[in-house]
């Protein structure tokens, strides 16, 4: 019997065309657009101006409050502007424009491929340098890393768990990483058990990766350290971190809390990586794999490629956009945002780009709410998704509150299942926004 | 290429549709619907098209004319309801009266609430108990199954029925069994009864076919069936002779047709399983009653009819469990 949570959850299709790609460096651009916000929290402030020269690794901008990260050039080269550039919302956004020349790194940064598996930092230096570094969670939602590992007063942690579901459909650059930087992995999972001073962490992988299982594995056996390698059944949202760490602990991370109030910190593996990189090697967060696929996309690919370039080099690395492209996603198919245009810049939370088809892009039509209760089924948080869009579209703000509306995860898994095409998701989103809106203001009062 | 589509997330959407959810239905009665065709012939054949076809007229009409609406009979839902409401009647019910009852299932007990997902009541429910008030002695008539009648008995009552009135008069369970279809034949179905209500095997076949293609949950048919089972069953163990076992009554009175197509109708019913668990007992308990204590024989649709109104109560009380839920301190 493999271990899930026990509520909900649906299963889309997995369309890992892709797992068996090797990851390939994809050439830095000419031009690279670092935009300023590319953390959950305050964006960054620049510290470099127009005509200044810049080298791989160097910082050039630096976090804007607690809850934000630095910024550290992906290329070497000149400052063209800081502008208000197209992002993915469709909105401008702040954004350092660096023309490329040449690819000089910082000389603190070891680019060696030699796997440095000693820790010689302590814990707290250890948090200091993911901070320095710029790391951000990197499983999409981009959290910072080093405020995540400063555990709250009151709080203890008891479990480390590195995140390599990977549950969306279509992506495979968390699979690929874990084959094919598996000991860089496992040193990275080491240094947060240190940061963390854990002494168990688990490494969560659904077991349509059996290669990546067993791989690590293997690794796992040759360390001091208890790092058990957990394999999961396929069901989405599995990947989700309270999902997960049901599935793997058991306990339930309570309503509006945090994973750290049930004693776990969950991490994604491509942030352990980077925590590796950055501590091991003096690298900052400059790069990422993203994997660049869809239902018509014959050269899909897992690609490594420095933040800031363009998803448009991407795409034209697996072969330009097919013919019949309906919606150009930047994520997963389930939780990822449709784009207006593609030539949008990659950030350190851009874990794909799905080319999704014509015929899959548009929604059918509404029918009625026939109570099927399909959604109240599948909703991993145990709400009622039918309830929550009447309540949205009745604006009825309180009661949404009451009805724990701000548990969403916005999994998906409630409009994925409705059999009226319903369009929940739209609107419990709605209805976070009010809620979140109506809290806030009763703070200021 | 075209301007990309801007959406929402989630861009996947799975295979379900409320078409398919109808037509799944429909298939689930084909085979207790074919057998009524064994049994009853060409009259369940005039009942169930009249059914059908006058409850989409009706709808189609309703919408177009009186809702200026888009009409949208081919959901299925319209078709269910006419093929529900034809199980559950006499053979020889004339076809007037089953006109009467679409307009009242499908006018009545579905438009007027606002049409598909509005209403409170199973139309089809609604429409029968409509039927029965209004027309007890055509819809009491129960024929016999063809192969049964003879040149002087066309028509008997229902195993149920003869129950009912033996009991009343004072003669014993086991007298009364006698006089009724064994057990093995109640579930193959060879009884007095609608079309719909004959063969529990096949009603079940159904059923199960519906649970496991996830149209229907276990919980309302095994909740209704179970307190069916556990409340006749106290009552038969107290005194054998004055209240029938258990298992007869399972079979008997279009409970198990109740209990599996018409409570899980997916509009008039719970939304969480514990929601559902409550419903069907509370429906159960009702039967039970109706049918010991009541004037009438059988109390299936009764029993839902009045539990739908209890609905949105129970969807208020009984919610899912929250993830996370917090335990409120002790003041």
């Amino acid at each position: 019997m493999f271990r899930t949570f026990p509520k909900g959850g649906v299963h889309p299709p997995e369309y890992k065309i892709s797992a068996d790609k090797k990851i390939k460096t994809l050439d830095v651009p000419e031009q690279v657009v670092v935009l300023l916000n590319q953390n959950l929290g305050a964006p960054s402030k620049a510290l470099v101006n127009k005509k200044d020269k810049v080298k791989v690794g160097q910082k050039i901008a630096e976090a804007g409050g607690f809850v934000s990260s630095n910024i550290h050039s992906p290329v070497s080269g000149t400052v063209l502007k800081i502008d208000n550039i197209i992002d993915t919302s469709g909105y401008k956004k702040s954004a350092i424009v660096i023309n490329v020349e040449g690819d000089e790194w910082e000389e603190s940064i070891d680019k060696s491929d030699e796997i440095k598996t000693e820790i010689n930092l302590s814990s707290e230096e250890i948090i200091d340098k993911i901070k320095e570094m710029g790391i951000v969670g990197m499983g999409g939602a981009t959290f910072p890393t080093h405020v995540k590992l400063s555990i709250p007063k009151g709080n203890t942690c008891e479990y480390l768990i590195i995140n390599g579901v990977e549950c969306e459909p279509f992506l495979t650059s968390d699979h690929r990483l874990m084959l094919e930087k598996g000991e860089e992995l496992i040193v990275g999972v080491r240094i947060l058990m240190k940061a963390l001073k854990v002494e168990k962490a688990y490494i969560g992988i659904e077991r349509n990766k059996p290669d990546a299982i067993e791989y690590l594995s293997e690794l796992c056996q040759n360390t001091t350290e208890d790092i058990e390698v957990v394999p999961l059944k396929v069901k989405y949202p599995q990947g989700g971190e309270k999902q997960l760490i049901k599935a793997i602990t058991k306990r339930e991370v309570p309503s509006g809390g945090l994973p750290i109030h049930v004693g776990v910190v969950v991490q994604n593996v491509g942030t352990t990586l980077a925590v590796y990189e950055a501590v091991q090697k003096n690298k900052p967060l400059i790069d990422r794999i993203v994997t660049v696929t869809g239902d018509k996309v014959e050269n899909s690919g897992n690609f490594l490629v420095r933040i800031g370039t363009s998803i448009d080099k991407l795409i034209e690395a697996v072969g330009g956009i097919p013919e019949d492209t309906g919606k150009i996603i930047n994520g997963g198919p389930m939780m990822g945002k449709a784009m207006k245009i593609s030539n949008v810049p990659v950030t350190k939370g851009t874990s794909g780009i799905v080319l999704l088809s014509e015929s899959k892009s548009h929604r059918e039509e509404i029918m009625p709410c026939i109570k099927c209760s399909r959604c109240v089924n599948v909703c991993p948080q145990g709400l009622e998704p039918y309830l929550l869009m009447d309540i949205s579209k009745k604006k009825m703000w309180e009661e949404a509150e009451k009805q724990n509306n701000l548990d969403c995860i916005e999994c998906g898994s409630c409009s994925f299942i409705c059999p009226s095409n319903r369009p929940l998701l739209d609107y419990i989103r709605y209805g976070k926004q009010n809620v979140t809106a109506l809290r806030r203001s009763r703070v200021k009062k | 290429m075209e301007k990309l589509v801007v959406s929402q997330s989630p861009h996947l959407h799975s295979k379900e549709s409320v078409p398919k959810i109808m037509y799944f239905v429909i298939i689930a009665l084909l085979p207790a619907w074919i057998f009524s065709l064994y049994l009853f012939r060409l009259e369940a054949l005039k009942v169930t098209i009249v059914s059908i076809t006058s409850a989409v007229i009706v709808e189609w009409l309703i919408a177009k004319y009186l809702l200026k609406k888009k009409p949208t009979i081919w959901d299925g839902s319209a078709i269910l309801t006419g093929l529900l409401l034809a199980m559950n009647y006499p053979s020889t019910l004339p076809i007037w009266i089953i006109i009467v009852g679409s307009i009242a299932a499908i006018g009545i007990g579905k438009m007027s609430f606002g049409g598909l997902g509005q209403n409170i009541f199973n139309p089809a429910i609604f429409g029968r108990v409509f039927l029965l008030v209004s027309f007890p002695a055509q819809m009491t008539h129960w024929p016999l199954p063809i192969s049964l009648r003879t040149p002087d008995q066309i028509s008997g009552a229902t195993v149920l029925g003869i129950m009912k009135e033996g009991l009343k008069n004072g003669e014993t369970v086991s007298q009364l069994m006698d006089k009724i279809p064994s057990g093995m034949q109640m579930f193959y179905g060879v009884m007095g009864g609608s079309i719909g209500e004959m063969s529990a095997l096949l009603l079940i076949i159904g059923g199960l076919f519906l649970l496991f293609r996830k149209i229907i949950t276990w919980h309302i048919p095994v909740s209704i069936l179970g307190t069916v089972f556990i409340f006749t069953g106290i009552l038969w163990l107290i005194n054998p002779e004055q209240y029938a076992n258990p298992v007869f009554h399972l079979l008997t009175g279009g409970l198990i047709l109740g209990a599996i197509f018409m409570a899980t109708d997916y509009v008039s019913s719970p939304m969480s399983n514990s929601g559902k668990l409550v419903y069907g007992a509370l429906i159960g308990i009702i039967v039970v009653l109706i049918r010991v204590w009541g004037s009438y024989p059988e109390g299936v649709s009764f029993a839902i009819l009045l539990m739908n109104a209890f609905v949105p109560l129970i969807d208020r009380a009984f919610k899912p469990k929250l993830f996370g839920k917090v335990k409120k301190a002790k003041a």
